[in-house]
């Protein structure tokens, strides 16, 4: 196999609006969705006089964020405004954090490869910093043509929304990375409860750093770095993957076209455009802005004790991959397994140790998890706490798979009862189906009857094929639906061997 | 009785023991304001018929028994940078010609449960950038003691009107002596207190870690009662202090003896200071001595540096706060339309905040942002605002050594009486140096008063300044108070000629 051509090189700033039920530095509701410019004060409005006051609900949620993330959290941190003229931005500066934020230098570890040869790989993060979102432009798309009907609105109820914006540095090396990084952080944010990460809604948004590295044919060079570009407007994970892959094939390309290379060519900021599948230049920064930071003098700077850092520390819960380490450990399933399970969120890992803890064997809760319950709730496009089968219910039903009183496969009728009837008990579905234990009597004779009807089954098993037993489950089945298939086999074994 | 030429305190104690009601007091000044402002210009907009609303609403709650404060019905103006809801609030700036702020400022709230009726609002340098008054953006002030001179500033108005009989009381805002030099400009007292002594909610920001509010008035008494009103801690000012603000006038009678006073050779003998100002200076140093006061010669080494400190961080400060005033979303927006716009929306969006800056904002604020966006600029913030960031922390190291040794550090107000209009007004230098001796108290946040100190030959009025350690504006008004009490100090008010 040839050596790649080239190797992709991509840090992610992603942006997460914080879980408070206020804003930043007011008291105005963060709640989305509500009419334009009705979550709104003289604070966040920016208007004459006004003065902000930090939200310490927002620094606990970055502090328990950072930790996750294991970054040091800073005993002082303080704010500093980000000068700069948008419509959208009434102060016309940004109270963010600039030298000293409040987490440092964490990493988070994510998946790489596929199943079998999956490993895992350190993101490491610059920092997690604290700052106020701004408001949204609305600019009218069908006037553009026209500029003097063209029209661009201002809500500003996003304005001042807490924002942790999380810098990586550019460990990650391809769109499956960067995809594979943005899952894991979404699910320990969720894990965490400090963000709704909806992309659709804007609480969690990720701007790309992208350039690549191209091998030097001089033996003792250095590889070649184009230059770094920026790419905003990724509204998806798909998205960030696809901008990814767009971008790298076209620095490539441009490299072999202009020969130009990191320093020889400004950094570009260009905007990803999904429905043509390509990124196009937003603009061309000969400097970085100049966005002339200092310290916020209407706010005091925050100090966090040690013994507040522990508290936090203490009171995190169990981190995913935590979890998938454990849940290996303790109850023995496949990693895969633990994989599949913890990634689909805490609610679905909470639910699965639930039907552990009533009683069934993890091997089974596991198979049940992944096959039955996940696909009925993509069915169904519900989440769990909206599913009817409870924990108490399935953990009855595999209970009653476990001791024998049925099997799987009428285990599955029973469940589908359970799913279409909110109401029912595992007993009554059970009973509903007609589903009795059949007596080892019973049994004895309908294996007889079986094995008088089909001599040439008889005569292949006593040939030593085992296996011919299975075409005389079926008809088992038929004759009761209630026989279980492994003693149906067992029990005609037990009879030939005797014979 | 003319109340018009009484203190807060006798207004008070007037309409207290019923002689005198608030609306009488209210309409007395509102009839000062009305027969005399064409020749003061001390207010931008004077509350009218709402004052007297308001004043007959306090008479109620007066008759009732439902207002318990030491100032309720007595009229007070208000500097125009500070939010109310039924007046425009300017700043003195084209840029809110018409601005109604959807809220009040604390002070007002406290001002107005307090029982306090607002005359109206007081003329200033625009933005409180400038000494005399004369930047503002819609007319003149001049000073009541001599109409051809300025009222000083940044508060020339709050000063004026007091000087003028046309409000007991006022209040200022003092960012690097708005307050204290046009007090001694125009012959009142004047206090500005410790940095988040008063709430700084709804105060328009100038430089929001040099800004406070305060207390003008005929006498030290009146300040103490003023301060009272509307300090205090608030929740919604983060730099706010979690203190009460009460017994500033707790030891009002008792002696001085034994207080230790500082004095700052260099400053009385600077070549700068007026001689006139110098000789009261020392007579106030002698009736301190009288009355038992110890006399200390301490030392401030770096103030040489405030007035260089003060204009880098006060300028880096007010071009990030004016940032608001671009015509996006409240104030004045230019509707001139630059005809080199090219077709891009982003171009005339940049148009529209060009103009409106350009348009709305005076030459001084332009300056001072200029300034200030300059010292903010990568590669000159270190060496410009970092680094006077840093000789500001050894200017408040001065004064905490220096109050280890003393309790007051009395001075000089201003280097010289009130100037004449005009005079400074094409040398922003000249003008920035007026500053010289109350920059100090700003930077180092420490609570500084001026207070009369006779006049000049030629009639002005001449103050000086007492300084004291964080929090200690008791001893500032116990100081001025026994100053005033031993010299058997009495308001004067010109004759407006």
């Amino acid at each position: 196999m040839n050596a790649p051509e080239y190797t992709t090189i991509v840090g992610l700033e992603v942006h997460v609006q914080l879980k408070t039920a206020s804003k930043l530095f007011c008291r105005c509701s963060t709640q989305f969705g509500a009419p334009p410019n009705t979550q709104v004060c003289p604070v966040c409005l920016g208007l004459p006089g006004s003065l902000p006051v930090l939200n310490a609900q927002a620094v606990q949620l970055a502090m328990r964020t950072g930790l996750a993330l294991q970054c040091r959290i800073a005993n002082f941190t303080k704010w500093d405004r980000k000068n700069y003229f948008y419509p959208d931005l009434p102060k016309g500066y940004q109270i963010s954090q600039f030298d000293l934020p409040i987490c440092a230098e964490g990493f988070l570890e994510i998946e790489i490869g596929s199943e079998a040869t999956a490993t895992r790989k350190k993101i490491r993060l610059v920092r997690a910093h604290l700052e106020e979102d701004a408001g949204k432009s609305l600019h009218d798309e069908s006037a553009t043509r026209d500029r003097k009907k063209s029209d661009t609105r201002i809500d500003l109820n996003r304005t001042g929304t807490p924002l942790l914006e999380i810098v990586s540095e550019p460990d990650i090396r391809s769109a499956e990375e960067a995809k594979s990084y943005l899952t894991e952080l979404k699910l320990l944010l969720e894990y965490l409860d400090v963000s709704d990460c909806n992309m659709q809604e804007g609480s969690l948004r990720v701007d790309a750093n992208v350039n690549v590295h191209i091998p030097n044919k001089d033996p003792n060079g250095k590889p070649i770095a184009t230059p770094i570009v920026e790419v905003k407007n990724l509204n998806s994970f798909r998205a960030v993957e696809r901008a990814i892959q767009y971008e790298s094939a076209r620095q490539y390309q441009l490299w072999q076209q202009n020969g130009l290379s990191i320093g020889q060519a400004p950094k570009q900021t260009r905007g990803w455009d999904d429905q043509d599948g390509i990124t196009t230049l937003q603009r061309e920064k000969e400097e970085s802005a100049d966005y002339r930071y200092f310290p916020d003098p209407d706010l005091v700077p925050v100090l966090i004790e040690e013994s507040e850092i522990d508290h936090v520390l203490q009171s995190l819960c169990e981190l995913p991959q935590t979890k998938r380490q454990r849940f290996v450990s303790e109850y023995q399933i496949k990693p895969y397994d633990a994989e599949v399970i913890v990634s689909q969120g805490l609610a679905i890992a909470t639910y699965f140790e639930s039907l552990i803890k009533l009683g069934s064997t993890p091997k089974r809760a596991a198979a049940w998890m992944q096959q039955d319950v996940l696909r009925t709730l993509r069915d169904q496009d519900i989440a769990i706490d909206q599913f009817a089968v409870t924990p108490c219910k399935l953990a009855g039903l595999l209970v009653a798979i476990e001791s024998g009183k049925l099997d799987t496969t009428r285990g599955r009728e029973v469940f589908n009862q359970l799913v279409q009837n909110p109401q029912i008990e595992v007993e009554a579905a059970i009973d509903s189906l007609g589903i009795v234990q059949v007596d080892n009597q019973a049994m004895e004779q309908l294996c007889a009857e079986l094995l008088a009807a089909n001599p040439d089954v008889v005569e292949k098993v006593k040939s030593g094929n085992a296996k011919a037993i299975g075409s005389l489950v079926g008809q088992a089945k038929k004759k009761n639906p209630n026989a279980d298939p492994r003693v149906v086999q067992e029990l005609c074994l037990t009879i030939i061997n005797a014979s | 009785m003319n109340l018009i030429y009484l203190t807060a305190t006798q207004i008070a104690q007037l309409i207290h023991s019923r002689q005198v009601t608030s609306e009488q007091a209210t309409q007395a000044f509102l009839d000062r304001i009305s027969a005399t402002d064409s020749r003061v210009g001390a207010f931008l907009s004077v509350a009218g018929d709402r004052a007297i609303d308001q004043a007959r609403k306090v008479d109620q709650k007066i008759a009732k028994g439902q207002i318990d404060s030491p100032f309720a019905g007595v009229p007070v103006a208000i500097k125009d940078v500070l939010c109310t809801t039924d007046e425009p609030t300017t700043a003195a700036s084209k840029i809110l010609k018409g601005y109604v702020s959807p809220y009040k400022a604390t002070v007002v709230e406290k001002l107005e449960s307090a029982g306090i009726v607002i005359l109206g609002k007081t003329n200033l340098d625009e933005f409180a950038m400038g000494g005399s008054t004369e930047n503002s953006g819609y007319q003149l002030t001049k000073n009541p003691w001599d109409l051809t001179r300025t009222p000083g500033g940044s508060s020339g108005g709050s000063a004026a009107c007091i000087a003028a009989a046309q409000a007991p009381i006022s209040l200022g805002t003092d960012t690097g002596g708005s307050i204290r030099q046009p007090a001694s400009f125009c012959g009142i007292c004047g206090l500005k207190p410790t940095y988040g002594r008063v709430s700084r909610y709804g105060l328009l920001a100038f430089a929001s870690s040099l800004d406070q509010i305060g207390p003008m008035a005929h006498s030290v008494e009146d300040l103490a009662s003023l301060l009272e009103v509307i300090g205090g801690h608030d929740p919604r000012d983060s730099t706010s202090i979690p203190q009460p603000v009460t017994g500033l006038a707790a030891k009002f009678g008792t002696s001085i003896a034994g207080l230790k006073i500082g004095i700052v050779r260099e400053q009385i003998e600077s070549e700068g200071l007026d001689p006139e100002i110098r000789q009261n200076l020392l007579n106030a140093i002698e009736v301190y001595q009288s009355e038992g006061a110890k006399i200390v010669d301490i030392e401030l080494p770096n103030s040489q540096y405030s007035i260089a400190t003060y204009y880098i961080i006060a300028p880096g400060e007010a071009s990030s706060n004016l940032s608001r005033y671009s015509g996006a979303h409240f104030g004045y927006r230019s509707s001139t339309v630059t005809e080199k716009s090219g077709s891009a929306t982003a171009s005339s969006l940049v148009d529209m905040y060009c103009n409106t800056r350009g348009e709305g904002f005076g030459p001084e604020v332009k300056r001072r942002v200029m300034l200030g966006t300059y010292t903010l600029s990568a590669g000159y913030y270190d060496a410009y605002y970092l680094k006077a960031l840093k000789v500001r922390r050894l200017i408040r190291q001065d004064f905490d050594k220096a109050f280890e040794q003393v309790d007051l550090i009395l001075g000089p107000t201003t280097p010289t009486a009130a100037f004449p209009i005009g005079e400074k007004t094409d040398d922003p230098v000249q003008m920035y140096l007026v500053d010289l001796f109350t920059v100090g108290a700003n930077l180092a946040g420490i609570p500084a008063l001026a207070i009369p100190n006779g006049q000049s030959k030629s009639g002005l009025p001449i103050g000086m300044q007492l300084q004291a350690a964080p929090l200690r504006e008791d001893l500032l008004l116990h100081a001025g108070h026994a100053y005033q009490s031993t010299t058997q100090y009495q308001p004067t008010w010109p004759t407006l000629s």
